[in-house]
């Protein structure tokens, strides 16, 4: 019997070593363990010792490979990074710096939460403002401004409004990807006439959230219908919801999604788009039930294991193409943007690093995201969907807007637009479901 | 590991400290001069619970009821939620929803537990028979939720089901249904899964009630020549109309508070909200605190009636025994 009383401080100790590996932070850089280059990270100065802390809504993996990214950043500047990721940090943010224990950096998922924070934080040092001028079009810089003031740089991107289809299914029925809106509904009604399938399948249901993939829908009508300009009136609701563009592209955009001979293929009639989740309304592409779906470039992580996304795959996608060329190339999107709270030289030179091209390719590099940066090395994208995302938000003609839904009041933006996409797709008439949700913008 | 370790602590500290706290009381009370030492320990033991109470029941009902007559920025605005409340067609159908839950759940519970319990009183394999039904109780209410989202799967007129309701409704020839999307009867569908879970509770209370019932009452009904709805009805009944009250108001109040349900399986669209459902969403979602209390505060006066009666109830019983 004395063994096991033997064994047990062995484990303890055992176990005490191997936290203490996991805990210990990574100090071989993105290369895998050999001495990092830090020729590159000179600008950044020495600043041995001191500590930034980071706080953002990326968790998990996402989270391992951007502290990654700046592993080299910290071993030859010394700053050591204490990043923290939370689920919560929607709502944590706020209370931390209502309660005086702000992080020194936080990245926040969407501009509306920067602008709830800006009294608090500091603006961007010259250096980084110099560096977004640079390296991001200047709809992004717009992102990060609030009332003329400079306060965050854009991190990472992403974008929406693909159209997603099975590269096979077109060449075999001889169906080209149509470059403009019309030439897609001209296509739309080639589809339906041939028969073989729908045209199109959508799924609006996600739980409490059931209604925002239309929202994207909308989104993309009447930014490519309406142009840029009218869309920023239109989120910041400087023309009411019920303006006639906005009925207008939601008529645009029922032209297809309203229309029984257009959608749902494999799952039913119009309705049933409400009760179909969106995680799955893409499969019937796959088994050739249905011909385009619509969705964000996260779309690629719903198909099945072992699906091939690229030109020449099992599916591919094309940026919804424009209704009026003169009004643009557009899409919309979201990022990150980086803030702080503290104006430190440790953090200064942090912030710096988080806007260069450097941390956007060292980033991209690792898979799973893009950037928007200009200084970003297309070739740095790990998959070809990332390609195409990157060639599209470099593009100089591309304008570029945050999902709009994202950036209005959540009375409206988290609520009415959903319940109105439902009830519009439940058959109200555009005109009625754009009074109610103007009706519930909250008065100010 | 560090995380956690750091938590154990905090716990651990916690516990000491209260330990502490309530050894200091207990001192002190006993220190206590003679003449005053009653009062002193009614009061020092009962103070930390009342302490508590105040804290975690009290203050968030008083700042609750205030936040009811309050507008989205905190700025009082009367009773403005309240007529927002019952004038919105919305809001008016969320109010009528809950009607249909608090009238139909308990009535048909009641009603299939009931009759459930007497068709299988004595029967062979009781026991069996009695769990299978009383199963649906140990599944949480999203559980069911989804599982019956999963029976009400709809997909359009050829293409083949996945939703059993469905699949069993073209097999015998019949158009598929939007069994969540149609209102009004899409209340009433996630009403069954709800009848569903509460069955099982009323059937097990009251079989144990009627078990309870004298053998001897009943003998003596059957030699005077009643029936056996007779018997049901003015012997059995009478025997077990406490148990049937407890049983009717505990799920009435569980029904009055449903959520989980509503919110796994249409989340409140199409029709189908329910006061604790919109009372959620309009306050964690749509950003309307003032609103969300406003329902709340409803929620808790429709409850509060069946509540008092319940207690009632089970006081003249204890009296009469």
């Amino acid at each position: 019997m004395k063994s096991p009383k033997f064994l047990i401080p062995a484990a303890a100790v055992g176990v005490l070593a191997l936290t203490v590996t996991a805990c210990s932070p990574e100090t071989g850089g993105g290369g895998g363990g050999e001495a990092a280059d830090c020729s590159a990270y000179s600008d950044y100065g020495k600043h041995e010792g001191k500590t930034v802390s980071v706080y953002s809504t990326i968790v998990d993996i996402e989270a391992t490979n951007l502290e990654t990214a700046w592993a080299d950043f910290e071993e030859c500047t010394g700053i050591t990074v204490k990043y923290e990721g939370s689920k919560e940090f929607e709502t944590q943010i706020g209370v931390r710096a209502q309660a005086g224990n702000p992080p020194d950096v936080a990245i926040f998922p969407q501009p509306g939460l920067l602008a709830a924070q800006a009294s608090n934080l500091k603006p961007a040092p010259k250096a980084v403002s110099d560096l977004v001028d640079e390296n991001w079009s200047a709809d992004w810089k717009k992102y990060g401004t609030v009332n003329g003031t400079f306060y965050a740089a854009p991190m990472l991107a992403n974008v929406k409004g693909f159209v997603w289809y099975a590269p096979k299914t077109f060449e075999e029925k001889g169906w080209e990807v149509p470059k403009t809106f019309d030439e897609m509904m001209t296509l739309t009604k080639t589809m339906a006439d041939d028969g073989a399938m729908k045209p199109w399948c959508a799924g609006f249901e996600s739980g409490e959230a059931t209604g925002w993939p239309g929202t994207d829908w909308i989104e993309d009508v009447v930014l490519r219908e309406a142009g840029p300009e009218v869309y920023d009136q239109w989120v910041a609701h400087q023309i009411p919801f019920n303006d006639p563009r906005i009925v207008s592209a939601m008529d645009k955009t029922g032209e297809i999604l309203l229309n029984p001979d257009y959608v749902n293929g494999g799952f039913g009639d119009v309705r049933s788009i409400l009760t179909t989740g969106f995680a799955q309304a893409g499969q019937p592409v796959l088994d050739g039930q249905c011909a385009m779906h619509h969705q964000a470039n996260f779309q690629a992580a719903n198909w099945p294991e072992g699906t091939v996304v690229a030109p020449d795959g099992d599916v591919w996608a094309f940026m919804t193409p424009p209704i009026d060329e003169s009004k643009g190339k557009a899409i919309t999107g979201g990022g990150e943007m980086v803030g702080a709270y503290k104006d430190t030289p440790e953090v200064q030179a942090f912030l710096q690093y988080m806007a260069s091209a450097d941390f956007a390719n060292n980033r991209v590099k690792l898979g799973g995201v893009v950037s928007a940066n200009k200084g970003l090395d297309p070739a740095n994208a790990q998959s070809e969907l990332d390609k195409l995302s990157v060639e599209l938000l470099q593009d100089p003609q591309t304008v570029f807007r945050f999902d709009g839904s994202d950036l209005m009041p959540a009375a409206v933006g988290s609520n009415s637009f959903w319940k109105g996409i439902v009830a519009w797709i439940n058959g109200t008439p555009s005109k009625q479901v754009a009074d109610s949700i103007e009706g519930s913008w909250p008065k100010s | 590991m560090e995380f956690v370790g750091g938590k154990l602590l905090q716990v651990g500290i916690a516990i000491a400290a209260f330990a502490a706290v309530i050894g200091l009381i207990m001192l002190l009370v006993d220190r206590a001069p003679k003449s005053t030492r009653d009062k002193v320990t009614v009061i020092g033991f009962l103070a930390p619970a009342a302490i508590l109470m105040i804290v975690g029941l009290v203050y968030p009902a008083v700042q609750t009821s205030y936040l009811a007559f309050t507008d989205a920025k905190g700025t009082p605005n009367g009773v403005d939620n309240f007529v927002w409340m019952f004038t919105q067609p919305e809001a008016v159908i969320t109010l009528r929803n809950t009607v249909i839950w608090t009238v139909l759940v308990p009535l048909l519970s009641t009603v299939f537990g009931l009759a459930y319990a007497v068709f299988i009183d004595k029967a062979r394999g009781e026991r069996i028979l009695k769990a299978l039904v009383f199963m649906p109780m140990a599944i949480s209410f999203v559980g069911a939720g989804v599982i019956w989202k999963l029976v009400y799967d709809f997909r359009g007129p050829g293409i083949e089901q996945t939703g059993v309701l469905n699949a069993l409704r073209v097999a015998v020839g019949m158009e598929p249904k939007q069994f969540l999307l149609d209102a009004p009867e899409n209340t009433i569908f996630l009403i069954i899964v709800m009848v569903w879970i509460q069955t099982g509770f009323a059937m097990v209370i009251l079989s144990a009630a009627i078990k309870g019932v004298p053998v001897e009452l009943v003998e003596a009904a059957r030699l005077d020549g009643a029936n056996p709805w007779q018997q049901f009805r003015n012997v059995t009944i009478p025997g077990i109309r406490g148990s049937l009250v407890v049983v009717l108001t505990t799920i009435t109040i569980a029904t009055l508070k449903v959520f989980d349900i509503v919110r796994t399986m249409t989340a409140g669209n199409f029709e189908t909200s329910v006061v604790a459902n919109e009372m959620y969403t309009q306050a964690f979602r749509a950003d309307e605190p003032g609103r969300g209390a406003a329902l709340a505060l409803v929620l808790f006066l429709l409850v509060l009636p069946i509540v008092v009666y319940n207690a009632r109830v089970l006081r003249q019983q204890r009296e009469i025994r």
